[in-house]
């Protein structure tokens, strides 16, 4: 998928003047940070789990070589085949060439940012063969042409009218044409349409929230139940992961998804989770006939040598997202690539470079919400703000803000002129502004004041006031 | 690009950022105890209680979840149940079961027009039965192993879901599921004791993809019903 990261200012301008995604976004973070709070208060253990969390994929990263190896034998002693695939290219033309030998024609598919990652639905369609998404919000998505929002919700940017105007539409030349108004008849409809889809699919492809060394098994997490159907009815399911989904012990998994669903939804346990260990037995009654995942690196094993390595504990809940300020104003579209909120403001830049998606770390306002909720304790403000120092250092940023920054930091590095220069300026407002108590224009600071007023200083500087041991 | 050519170049980055060379000996014995040996992490507390307290807790986390809960006493009275159930829900008697030696045990026989076939799913049935290997209280839980006894496809296609569980089989926490499944995969235990399919099952199938509004039955099925059953051996 073409990033649009690089306008991102004014992808969000749209975000802003857009009335049907305010209504969406102004409904959406509320439920989900209740639900979160009351779920983490139900489980007492919910922080030490989250510190556990944190130790195992350390420890998994620290160790990945070793993990990835055992478990891609674990994978064959089981029957199945793991792809390793260095580049998204590598691995559309890994899945290109097992579907072909499936002879498949349609594909369907459970939601995977892996997925949007390697843009891999328009690859297959450009091979005559047709994707299927079938998460509901994914579903919609696809529906009406554009990408997810949110990597647990994808359409959570669509009120409920609109995904009604575009099932009127889309299910006309199925025969159903009557416009539905309901949450449930809109839901049901889905599952009428998609069902037969599941059924005459030749493949499925999901993602996994897991792959477990110990057993050589993929894990999936889903409410729907869909992505159970896409990968137990095909012949042929592909599960596509990255290198750091890779956990050593069924143990270690569950501890994870202790705090998963609760941080993601607010859910004590998502509906099914289901751990998959190669194709079908000789004696099994139902299941596939074969058994292939799709191992992909994309940057990650670069990143684990980067200071960017904190990054690749996520497990994909949303809740940094969930609680973002800037993502609850924006929306996810504005972000521009697969990833949006606090997580994809560190990966996108790590994964299509600083270049392109220069300005995600600075769309924070550094409140720390994201990395007070995030299950794994990613530092992502940290990560964000060495992102920014990248961006300057690297010479990405205009003129006007590098020598800005310039200026301020020659006078910071010399203590005695900067309290001087700043006991001036404050003096100075405070005398221009005394009469109001604020500026609505200052010089310079035009970019500022365009949104809002500067209050007028009334004494010191913080320096001053810390000097003088007023600290409070 | 050849599949080991991928794995070398992948294996050689991920050595290369994490600043050494392959394992020595030692690291990767230990390594290799650590997943031959799992320790379960932190367990939460809240099933450390006696047993009948663990079918309480199991029966409310699962009906918070929009499973509904029976519970009868005595093999004999599981046919007569499932059969209640199709009756109140105006669903038709006919079901496709697991073929599970277990629910063979059940006196079906006594309950004439209940239409059982067993086998795996299909697309036009509308209610399967199985068993479960068991249930955690933890979260109202059921865990499912796909095999000759249970087909996956149970699961999901018909749009009632009942599962008959002994009460016996309901446990504390999931560690309780891998314990159990190592311990029955006896000589192959060498991670070959995984099942191709293990569902953990929490409720029916739900979505709240359109602004947030739960739904159940968005594409598994819409009602999940589970028959408790005390003074059940099987
Ligand atoms: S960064 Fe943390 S909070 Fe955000 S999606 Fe990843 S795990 Fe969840």
């Amino acid at each position: 998928m073409d990033a649009t990261s690089r306008s991102f200012v004014a992808n969000a301008r749209a975000g802003l003047q857009d009335a049907d995604l305010q209504t969406s976004l102004a409904r959406f973070q509320g439920g989900f940070q209740v639900k979160r709070v009351e779920a983490a208060k139900r489980l007492p253990e919910f922080e030490a789990l989250r510190d556990e969390a944190r130790a195992i994929k350390d420890h998994t990263l620290a160790h990945l070589d070793h993990y990835l190896e055992r478990y891609e034998e674990q994978v064959t002693a089981a029957g199945g085949t793991v792809h390793w695939c260095q580049t998204p290219e590598d691995a559309r033309q890994v899945i290109l060439s097992l579907c072909q030998e499936a002879d498949a024609r349609t594909v369907t598919k459970s939601k995977s940012m892996i997925a949007e990652e390697m843009e891999l639905n328009p690859f297959l369609e450009e091979h005559g063969i047709e994707p299927v998404e079938t998460d509901l919000g994914e579903y919609v998505v696809q529906l009406a042409e554009e990408r997810p929002s949110h990597i647990i919700a994808p359409a959570v940017h669509k009120t409920k009218d609109q995904v009604a105007d575009l099932f009127h539409e889309k299910h006309t030349p199925l025969g159903r044409t009557r416009r539905l108004d309901r949450v449930e008849e809109l839901v049901e409809e889905a599952r009428e349409v998609l069902r037969p889809r599941y059924l005459a699919a030749d493949v499925g492809i999901t993602g996994a929230n897991f792959l477990i060394a110990e057993t050589g098994s993929s894990t999936i997490v889903t409410n729907e139940g869909n992505g159970d159907l896409t990968q137990i009815l095909p012949r042929a399911p592909i599960v596509i992961a990255t290198l750091e989904k890779v956990v050593p012990t069924l143990e270690d998994a569950t501890t994870i998804m202790r705090v998963l669903a609760r941080s993601a939804t607010g859910q004590e346990f998502s509906t099914y989770t289901t751990v998959s260990t190669g194709p079908r037995r000789p004696d099994d009654a139902d299941g596939p006939e074969a058994y292939h995942v799709v191992l992909l690196d994309n940057g990650r094993s670069r990143m684990l040598g980067s200071e960017f390595r904190e990054v690749l504990r996520c497990i994909k809940c949303g809740a940094c997202m969930n609680h973002c300020p800037v993502y609850g104003t924006v929306g996810g579209h504005a972000y521009g690539w697969v990833y949006p909120g606090p997580v994809g403001a560190v990966l996108t830049p790590n994964l299509i470079g600083l270049e392109e998606a220069r300005h995600l770390p600075n769309a924070s306002s550094f409140c720390g919400r994201c990395e007070e909720v995030c299950p794994m304790r990613i530092p992502l403000p940290g990560l964000m703000r060495k992102l920014r120092e990248q961006e300057f250092e690297r010479r990405l940023s205009p003129a006007a803000v590098r020598s800005g920054i310039g200026v301020w930091a020659w006078l910071a590095r010399r203590p005695a002129l900067y309290r001087c220069l700043t006991g001036l300026g404050i003096r100075v407002l405070g005398m221009l502004g005394r009469r109001r108590g604020r500026f609505t224009r200052l010089p310079l600071a035009g970019g500022w004041t365009a949104a809002r007023d500067l209050p007028a200083p009334e004494g010191a500087t913080f320096h001053a006031l810390w000097r003088k041991g007023r600290r409070a | 690009m050849s599949a080991t050519g991928g794995r070398d170049a992948i294996l050689g980055s991920i050595r290369r950022s994490l600043g050494r060379g392959p394992l020595d000996e030692a690291a990767r014995a230990a390594l290799d105890e650590r997943l031959a040996k799992p320790q379960p992490n932190l367990v939460p507390a809240r099933t450390d209680i006696p047993q009948d307290e663990r079918v309480e807790l199991f029966t409310s986390m699962a009906e918070a979840v929009f499973a509904t809960v029976d519970r009868v006493s005595g093999a004999d009275a599981v046919p007569g149940a499932v059969a209640d159930y199709l009756a109140q829900h105006n669903l038709p008697p006919a079901l496709v079961m697991a073929p599970d030696p277990a629910l063979d045990a059940y006196p079906w026989g006594e309950r004439p027009m209940l239409a059982i076939r067993r086998g795996r799913a299909e697309e036009a049935d509308r209610v399967g039965v199985t068993g479960a290997v068991m249930g955690f209280a933890e979260t109202g839980t059921l865990m499912m192993t796909s095999g000759p006894d249970h087909p996956s496809s149970l699961n999901f296609l018909p749009e009632t879901h009942i599962v008959v569980l002994p009460a016996e089989r309901i446990g504390g926490a999931y560690e309780e599921g891998w314990a159990h499944l190592r311990a029955e995969g006896g000589a192959d235990a060498d991670g070959g004791f995984m099942p191709r399919t293990v569902n953990l099952v929490t409720g029916p199938s739900r979505t709240a993809d359109i602004e947030q509004t739960i739904t159940l039955g968005a594409h598994g099925p819409r009602r999940l019903h589970i028959v408790i059953v005390e003074g059940d051996e099987s």
